[in-house]
């Protein structure tokens, strides 16, 4: 029983990390899924063939916004609650693109109750919500390739200075993220638009398509160059083999996605969007792992103290679980998008 | 120029921005539960009134529900972007409990809000009444965690601190149930539903001055009366008991409030004074002898600390919590009043036809937002300087963030809030103004000849 014990206190510290950056990994991965079609339909709004076309893009994710948004709070809430110090470095390091991803949230998630009781001033509510959505996966971009770059820490404190998150490698991320977002915006309009909807959204989904592949490529070139602990971390003998997957499985991912829209599948070109993100998304944890804070701080450093953890877990495993589930279930219910005219 | 001071515009900041975000909890809690009333009362009685007053609700419910959504994920972040240092300090205790909010509250009410507005004609009908419960229910479990932790933050106890300042929890009962968080939650609980209960009785006053929608504002100010005449009474009992808390473990805070610069047993209550800091005594006093003591200690003679009792850097600048506490207390003894008028007359069989009566509720339909907003003045400016009550002081917990980044992201947040609350309001007060629908017509009727504007689905 005492030696259960002692062994548990030497494992909890260890283990309890692990596992809270795999579900905030979880977490931020959903919401750069879910979001990223959300905020993509933004982005793609003032392009749209017609005025009933934004309608309908509107409205088929108008029930779900609020729940893709959630896992984004799950992101910084969770964050805050397992890895304190990743936290209060981060924000106040990305103080300006969280503020104006916020904003741009808020305008943007108005905009769905506001647009369809308005009538004058619709074009209002349509340029809060193409905006919001821009200004929102433009600041995710950027906070990413900060993210990667690292951020200056002295004595647990960001030190460094306002605009140190404003590189041309996170204005470049910026952008591809942006490209990311549109193709899975596309993805859910062939998914779920009709018929003339979805023919100009596969032309969308090619265009983004080649903007991403040339940014995965990019990426894939410039990180390695920049941070030679990263391309240790790649191209050491016994890893390439291990992670060489991940390369190969993201070019069968575009050249999936290319036959999807050639072939003129329904469901297709999402999933396989999906799962570029999820490669994309595995590739950056292969090169920043276990760093938290690059380029210092691993998640055993910045983890909340293992009581906590532990707390969280308890309910966090029941939970995530039972979320997962309703989430499905209000998919489900709710996927045949009615006419424009339907809004509650 | 003076040196931009990051503190107090991040101070300023967190006010303006959690002052709009609770305005909108205030109502949604107590709205969503009242939905899930009308919803249930639809389902037994069969009676379709019910139906089409929530059917109308449901989309004023819709618009708050958004904007305390979108005013709610900004606060999650600015923990971090403006009080870094207390999220890493602080990390350990709140971060938890903020993170089961997450968890049990936020996912529940997202879950379930799209079948809430938009599955009515989609889902069975108890399905549909199960999902406003859980939306309920959820709106309420997220007051149960924030009201928890910045209860904590008040009367901070299950904690140790570490060598190097970082907090750990000892006993997480202790934590999540500390000494003011029973007080607290009730209290803001049922000022969310009082607050409910008056913008639904004012508009159902309104309605019936205008003589239309009748049997549905009958409907609206009697059921938001009946619970008007228990619960501001109820209410004051509670704020009662949560001075008396207050008194016990933030004594700084209740000297603040009464503006008692002096220690002693004959306390009085001051009625009205403008607190002066530079010589710690009140200007223009009007106080009735010993009712302080009385009402703060229920003894005739208790003793009553005084600000002066604390050394200055331990005190908060009473003209704030003062002057807010003032106002609260004020709304509450105009709702007792209002809810026993109502009462009488309701008894008298005059409600609905003593039209000064009518517009007094109209008038009063906005007063427990500003009492909800003079409250939470009260507990956030009375327990200054500390963000953790004795433990970490605000000035130590702000951000390593330049101040023009603060000054910036303050003028934004006013631009912002400032178009979306415009907004909200107006078009919330559209659908009010356009009314409930008597008879909805079959679902996929044709509705394009009308502005959705008003009516979404009609």
């Amino acid at each position: 029983m005492t030696a259960t014990a002692v062994e548990m206190s030497q494992v909890l510290p260890i283990l309890l990390p692990l596992i809270w950056a795999g579900i905030l990994a979880l977490a931020v991965f959903l919401y750069v899924l879910l979001g990223g079609y959300d905020l993509g339909l933004g982005v793609l709004f003032p392009l749209a063939p017609s005025h009933r076309d934004r309608d309908a893009m509107m409205a088929s994710v108008a029930p779900f916004w609020d729940g893709n948004e959630t896992w984004l709070v799950l992101g910084g809430g969770g964050l805050l609650a397992a890895f304190p110090l990743a936290y209060s470095v981060m924000l106040p390091a990305l103080y300006i693109p969280i503020i104006l991803m916020l904003l741009g949230l808020i305008l943007r998630g108005v905009a769905f109750e506001f647009r369809f009781k308005s009538t004058r001033s619709r074009w209002a509510w349509d340029l809060a919500f193409s905006g919001g959505s821009t200004i929102a996966a433009l600041t995710q971009g950027a906070t990413i390739g900060a993210f990667v770059e690292g951020f200056a820490v002295t004595d647990s404190q960001f030190s460094g200075g306002a605009f140190d998150w404003l590189t041309p490698f996170s204005a470049v991320t910026a952008i591809a993220v942006l490209s990311g977002y549109v193709l899975l915006s596309a993805g859910w309009l062939i998914m779920k638009a009709d018929d003339a909807l979805r023919e100009w959204a596969y032309g969308v989904a090619r265009y983004a398509l080649i903007a991403v592949a040339f940014f995965i490529a990019a990426f894939s070139l410039w990180t390695p160059f920049q941070h030679p602990d990263i391309a240790a971390r790649w191209f050491t003998p016994g890893n390439l083999v291990m992670f060489g997957a991940i390369p190969l499985l993201t070019l069968a991912s575009l050249a999936g996605l290319w036959r999807g829209i050639d072939k003129r599948q329904r469901y297709a070109p999402f999933l396989w969007g999906a799962a570029l993100f999820l490669l994309c998304y595995m590739g950056l944890a292969v090169s920043l792992f276990p760093f938290i804070i690059p380029p210092d701080i691993t998640i055993w450093q910045a983890a909340a103290a293992p009581e906590s953890q532990l707390f969280m877990l308890y309910g966090a495993v029941p939970l995530l679980p039972l979320i997962l589930g309703y989430t499905a279930y209000s998919y489900y219910v709710l996927w045949e998008t009615p006419g424009e005219d339907a809004y509650h | 120029m003076p040196e931009l001071d990051p503190l107090l515009l991040s101070r300023i900041q967190f006010a303006f921005t959690i002052s709009f975000h609770i305005i909108f909890p205030s109502f949604t809690i107590g709205l969503a539960a009242w939905l899930m009333v009308l919803e249930g009362l639809w389902i037994k009685t069969g009676k379709q009134i019910y139906a089409d007053i929530s059917r109308h609700w449901i989309k004023i419910f819709a618009v708050s529900f958004g904007m305390g959504v979108v005013s709610g994920v900004v606060m999650s972040y600015e923990f971090g972007t403006n009080w870094s240092e207390l999220s890493r300090l602080g990390g350990n205790v709140i971060g938890p409990l903020l993170a089961y909010e997450v968890l049990t509250a936020f996912f529940l009410e997202a879950g379930f809000l799209g079948i809430m507005l938009f599955g009515r004609d989609r889902v069975p009908k108890w399905v549909h009444f199960f999902a406003t419960c859980m939306v309920a229910l959820g709106t309420t479990i997220s007051a149960f965690w924030i009201i928890s932790a910045n209860s904590w933050m008040q009367t901070p106890q299950g904690y140790r601190v570490a060598d190097d300042g970082v907090l750990h929890v000892t006993d997480w009962a202790k934590v999540i149930f500390n000494p003011s968080f029973p007080y607290r939650l009730t209290h803001m609980v049922s000022a969310a539903y009082l607050t409910t209960a008056f913008v639904v009785s004012g508009i159902g006053a309104w309605y019936i001055l205008r003589d239309r929608s009748l049997p549905h504002g009958r409907i609206m100010l009697g059921m938001g009366l009946s619970l008007i005449v228990w619960l501001a009474p109820l209410q004051l009992i509670i704020g009662d008991l949560h001075g008396l808390n207050a008194r016990e473990y933030q004594p700084a805070k209740i000297a603040a409030v009464e503006a008692h610069w002096e220690t002693r047993r004959d306390a009085p209550l001051v009625l009205f004074a403008w607190p002066d800091t530079k010589t710690e005594s009140n200007l223009y006093e009007i106080a009735i002898p010993n009712l302080g003591s009385l009402i703060l200690t229920h003894e005739w003679d208790g003793e009553v600390r005084g600000l002066k009792s604390f050394p200055p850097d331990e005190r908060p600048d009473p003209v704030i919590p003062f002057f807010s506490f003032r106002i609260m207390v004020g709304i509450g003894f105009i709702m007792i009043g209002l809810g026993v008028t109502g009462a009488v007359l309701w008894l008298r069989g005059r409600l609905y036809t003593t039209r000064w009566f009518l517009r007094a509720m109209v008038m009063a339909s906005p007063l427990g937002f500003i009492a909800v907003l003079a409250g939470w003045f009260v507990a956030e400016v009375g327990r200054q300087p500390w963000v953790v009550y004795g433990v970490l002081r605000t000035a130590d917990a702000v951000s390593p963030v330049p101040g023009g980044s603060v000054l910036a992201s303050i003028a934004l947040f006013v631009v912002v809030y400032g178009i979306v609350f415009g907004a909200g309001v107006y078009y919330m007060g559209k659908l009010v103004a356009h009314g409930p629908d008597e008879t909805p017509p079959e679902p996929g009727a044709d509705t394009s000849h009308r502005p959705m504007a008003a009516a979404g689905r009609p």
